[in-house]
């Protein structure tokens, strides 16, 4: 154990005595390997303001960044909304960004597939974009059985957006909409 | 919150669901607050609050209706806010009949297609010949102008936000409340039944503590005080949810208690932007701000569309929609856009009747959906009915899932329970599946939009991983191929992505910027001295082509072409408005109509309750937020009556977006199921409504299909194999479908399993252990659940019966990937929907529960046809529209236009 010397003085007793610690709970105790280690949040390159991802309640975070990756998340406590508070969920949300088990690369799986292929992103828009096109062509709609033109497809359909921005939504919203897809939705219907 | 006298949480477990939010009302409850938690279940909120008071499930309108009877009954009210800001003295028709004159009906039902038309719900016209009372009370102009009563919608979809347009505000008032038809004395007649006695018998809570309830709403109301509601998916998935929120405004509204400090309504919404994807949808029925979707048939012109927002003739802010709708088209098509083509409005598709994820689901099932993109959402776990789900994406030809972790939705092609229980073989499954991986919140720029409508920026701290990548970038990089792909093609069909403004700039890393996105949603002048500008108000869009912006709600965000979502001074350099912290919609206004915080003549209503009023001497609305109300309007003012919009507003009609101005305690259009909250039980239910004959939500939308079946409900014959009432709700430790939690190992371990809650009685009824295996089974499918046996759900007394009701949390799923899984409790719930919003109701339904774990393969099968069986459950159970009532009963109903006989097909549209 990393210890305050060889001497006598370094003895624990004495160490509480000293160091007005005397519960042995504080300073007296407190390892080499403790005293040496600074906080993540100290080290970091830069903080950057950001917003827990979870609830709508719109806590505010600091994202603390070194070397180019995200080492910690905490709560602001500028914010009026949090005063720096975080629930269990923003709390780990360090974890959602360096989670060991995230995907970070494209996977495929092909009809009947019983694995997935990973492909290259670059191939996959280009697959998904030949896929939406001959969906669109496949399901096209001019007119309704009543002869009305409705000019759309029923057969692309989405879900997803109150976990996105604004500005993502805005652009699905934009771009479903100019192709005629309307069976667009999300969370906010459950 | 921190400036209510009371807080009533209702169908919401905030200090859980919401923690950092629940600060403020620990803040409120140490200023001295009174809080109050009506839940089923005693959780973290009830440990707070003052009182906390048991409810059975899906009963909230008989709580609030008896509320509501209370304080007018006995004069509790607050006179002079209800007189001057709600429509209580409005006149209504004389061709409106209350549910209490047609037994659980209201006048206009149309029995064939479940819909209401709601033109004898309207305002009384002034075409109308009037009686004045006895008193002579009646105000308000007379003479030929068109008939107020327009043309009915079929459905809350075909509805934007602006809901109800009125031909004109001229409407007929009783200011002194005592007509006959005035909307006072309908309310008062509508809920003179449901009383004390009522709640005890219908919601199992004893009558002192109902009068304990009505006492803290009523002592910390009025002038001096205020009570504050708040509210989340327990209001929201019912049968009639929309109008579980509609009985707490009404008695906000009478209780003087919207549009000031420490009072209102908080929607307690559960995901980052989930107001933001409201407000510029994903959403099939709507466009940003609120705007609606065009339907075929019905808004077959830009001249129609707009007709159908609103008049010229009505008050209020949405007489603008010509100007926000030519805007919106002009962001979106930019040059292509003019004024002769109507904007290019041919290029929207148009609807024809509701296309919500769960109608899209069951036309997956047929196979008439190719491609579905889910994009940050688990419907395999988290959306209602998770096995029609599955079985759905079973069916498609291509699935993009888009998303942090291999999630369920996924990898259903290759663990999904169907895989277990043989109704699925990988091998058959012929979808394709591309999984893209997604960018977290850290590692791209933009804004959510919370719960109070206030938008955050966030900058970014880091590049994407790997090829992961936004949304931004995604859906930029698709749009931008496929307009490649068609470049130069004549198919008319094609002009709307081609002639689509799409062309955004993007930095070294290839990425999109998502400030010129936001500029983009706040609008630009287009033409004259300011062209190039961003616009700082909507009140600058005009109809003529010369401004653009794509969320009329969200301009004024980039006003002075500066980012205002980003503003981030401190808390302590500001005031508790804190106007300087991010953005909120409309304007930077923090409380909405918060011109009925001060009385007609613009004073404050108290000193204790100062927040916006007039300055006579500057001529201005002053306070402490951004007025919500024409800025330099006198209170006094009073509009002529040919005037129409925001000049028709007058200096004392708080509520802008209101095309009569006035806070509506009856809705006369807008609603679809009602004009007033009416109780209904669940579509499962334990009890016979004692209210009614008719037992549930005439106007709910069902879907009588084999893979979607009810038990029976009240006494009907095998009701009893399915004697117990189940509740879903979510746990502190996770995130809806677990997406974001189930990965993370420091919430997995937190809470590793799915459980069941139950009270000792029910596990000494039934056999469970604390700890052990419990398998629960409804109508259309069966899990297994650990065991929690806990005082924190009670059995209820209803009418002398003890009622058992079971919590399951919903966040596990099935899946290999995910650090921990388990059954869903979505798998036991089927679709039956709230007419107006079209959610499923998730938050009440039947069950059996027995001890052990659940059968596995094709028995788990058979356990749920055997009980199936056991209740004689068809297709039909359950789905009944109208329950029989007597010939005499009928003969009424059928006098007020609703018929029990279907009427001719081609009299009326297909809509259900």
């Amino acid at each position: 154990m990393a210890g305050n010397g060889s001497s006598f003085l370094g003895w624990p007793v004495l160490r509480q005595l000293a160091s007005g610690d005397l519960l042995g709970r504080g300073a007296a105790v407190t390892s080499r390997r403790t005293r040496e280690t600074e906080p993540r949040t100290s080290t970091a390159d830069r903080v950057v303001q950001s917003v827990c991802p979870y609830c709508a309640v719109g806590c505010g975070q600091r994202v603390f960044v070194k070397d180019e990756k995200v080492v910690q998340i905490e709560g602001d406590p500028d914010s009026p909304v949090s005063r720096g508070r975080l629930c269990p969920k923003g709390a780990a949300s360090e974890q959602l960004v360096n989670s060991p088990s995230r995907q970070t690369e494209v996977l495929y799986r092909a009809p009947g597939a019983t694995e997935w292929q990973r492909i290259d992103r670059d191939t996959a828009i280009d697959m998904i974009a030949e896929r939406y096109l001959e969906s669109r062509r496949n399901t096209w709609q001019e007119l309704d059985d009543k002869g009305r033109r409705v000019r759309r497809t029923m057969g692309i359909a989405s879900l997803g957006g109150a976990t996105l921005d604004n500005e993502e939504n805005y652009l699905m919203k934009k771009l479903y909409t100019a192709t005629g897809a309307i069976q667009i939705e999300n969370q906010a219907r459950i | 919150m921190a400036n209510a006298d009371c807080i009533v949480i209702q169908g919401s477990n905030m200090a859980e669901c919401h923690p950092v939010g629940f600060q403020w009302v620990a803040e409120a409850k140490a200023r001295g607050a009174r809080v109050i938690h009506i839940d089923p279940r005693f959780t973290r909120t009830s440990a707070i609050a003052d009182t906390h008071v048991p409810v059975r499930a899906g009963t909230d309108v008989v709580l609030l209706g008896a509320i509501i009877n209370h304080v007018l009954s006995n004069d509790l009210y607050f006179h002079d806010y209800v007189v001057a800001y709600t429509n209580a003295a409005t006149l209504v028709s004389e061709d409106f009949v209350d549910t209490e004159d047609l037994d659980g009906v209201f006048s206009g039902y149309d029995p064939r297609t479940g819909a209401y038309d709601s033109e004898s719900w309207a305002y009384q016209s002034r075409a109308e010949p009037q009686v004045p009372d006895q008193e002579g009370g009646i105000q308000g102009p007379t003479g030929d102008e068109p008939d107020a009563k327009t043309r009915a919608h079929a459905g809350g979809h075909t509805l934007g936000a602006s809901g109800a347009a009125l031909e004109h505000a001229q409407v007929v008032r009783d200011e002194t409340l005592q007509h006959p038809r005035t909307v006072f004395q309908i309310l008062r007649r509508h809920y003179r039944r449901y009383t004390p006695e009522m709640v005890r018998d219908v919601c199992g809570i004893p009558v002192e503590q109902f009068h304990e309830v009505a006492r803290a709403i009523v002592e910390n109301s009025g002038r001096e005080r205020t009570t504050c509601f708040a509210y989340a998916l327990g209001w929201t998935q019912h049968s009639l949810g929309a109008q579980f929120i509609r009985a707490a405004a009404i008695l906000q509204l009478l209780m003087g208690n919207m549009g000031r400090p420490g009072g209102g309504i908080m929607a307690l919404r559960g995901h980052a932007c989930i107001q933001g994807s409201t407000d510029i949808p994903t959403l099939f029925n709507i466009l940003p701000g609120y705007l609606p979707m065009p339907v075929a048939g019905e808004h077959d012109t830009l001249e129609d569309y707009l007709a159908s927002i609103a008049s010229p003739l009505q008050k209020g802010y949405w007489t603008e929609a010509p100007a926000y709708t030519a805007s919106l088209l002009k962001a979106w098509f930019g040059d292509a856009a003019t004024p002769d083509n109507d904007f290019c409005y041919d290029y929207l598709p148009r609807l024809t009747g509701a296309h919500g994820t769960y109608q899209t689901v069951m036309e997956m099932l047929d196979g008439k959906v190719e491609g579905y993109f889910v994009v940050g959402q688990n419907p395999a776990v988290g959306s209602a009915h998770a096995r029609m789900q599955r079985l759905a994406l079973g069916q498609l030809r291509w699935l993009v899932v888009r998303d942090l972790q291999l999630i369920e939705t996924a990898t259903f092609w290759k663990d999904s329970p169907e895989i277990a229980t043989g109704e699925l073989r990988t091998e058959d499954i012929r979808t394709e599946v591309f999984f893209m991986p997604a960018a977290t919140h850290v590692e791209k720029a933009g804004t959510f939009t919370q719960t109070q409508r206030m938008l955050q920026w966030r900058h970014q701290a880091v590049t994407p991983p790997g090829q992961a990548q936004s949304e931004l970038d995604f859906y930029y990089e698709l749009g931008r191929r496929m307009r490649e792909r068609l470049a130069g093609s004549t198919d008319e069909r094609d002009r709307p992505l081609l002639d689509l403004t799409w062309d955004y700039p993007q930095d070294e890393h290839g990425e999109v910027d998502g400030e010129a996105v936001l500029r983009e949603i706040n609008g630009y002048h287009l033409t004259g001295d300011r062209a190039g500008e961003l616009l700082s108000s909507f009140t600058e869009m005009r109809a003529d082509g010369s401004t653009s912006g794509g969320c009329w709600i969200y301009t004024g965000v980039f006003a002075g072409g500066v980012n205002r979502s980003a503003n981030r001074v401190p808390r302590d350099q500001q005031d508790e408005t804190a106007a300087e912290w991010g953005w909120a919609w409309p304007m930077n206004r923090r409380i909405l109509y918060n011109r009925a915080s001060a009385d007609p003549q613009g004073r404050p209503w108290s000193e204790r309750k100062k927040y916006v009023w007039w300055d006579e001497e500057a001529g201005r609305w002053v306070g402490k937020d951004v007025p919500d109300f024409p800025a330099d309007r006198d209170p006094s003012y009073r509009p002529a009556p040919d005037q129409g919009g925001p000049a028709a507003i007058s200096g004392d009609d708080p509520f802008i977006m209101q095309s009569d101005g006035k806070g509506w305690l009856f809705a006369p259009k807008g609603m679809v199921d009602g004009p007033l909250p009416t109780h209904y039980e669940a579509q499962e239910s334990p009890v016979r409504n004692p209210l009614y004959t008719q037992q549930r939500n005439p106007g709910r939308l069902v879907y009588p299909r084999k893979d979607n079946l009810w038990s029976p409900s009240g006494d009907e014959p095998g009701s009893d194999v399915y004697p117990y009432v189940f509740t879903t709700y979510r746990l502190t430790e996770h995130h809806t479908a677990g997406g974001m939690s189930r990965w993370l190992p420091y919430l997995s371990e937190l809470q590793p399993e799915m459980f069941c809650e139950v009270s000792p009685e029910l596990a000494a009824e039934v056999g469970l252990e604390n700890g052990g295996w419990a398998t629960i089974v409804s109508a259309r499918s069966a899990i297994e659940a650990r065991v929690l046996v806990t005082d924190r759900v009670r059995p209820l007394t209803v009418k002398g019966r003890t009622l058992h009701q079971i919590g399951l949390p919903y966040h596990w799923g099935i899946g290999r990937d995910a650090v921990v899984e388990g059954d869903s409790a979505n798998d036991l719930l089927g679709l039956v929907l709230d007419p107006n919003v079209h959610i499923q109701e998730s938050k009440v339904a039947a069950c059996d529960i027995r001890p052990g774990r659940r059968p596995h393969g094709d028995a788990l099968l058979r356990l749920v046809e055997e009980y199936q069986s056991r209740a004689g459950i068809t297709a039909v159970t359950g789905n009944e529209r109208l329950d029989e009532v007597t010939p005499e009963m009928a003969a009424r109903r059928a006098a007020a236009g609703s018929g029990q006989q279907a009427p001719a097909p081609d009299e009326t549209e297909g809509e259900g």
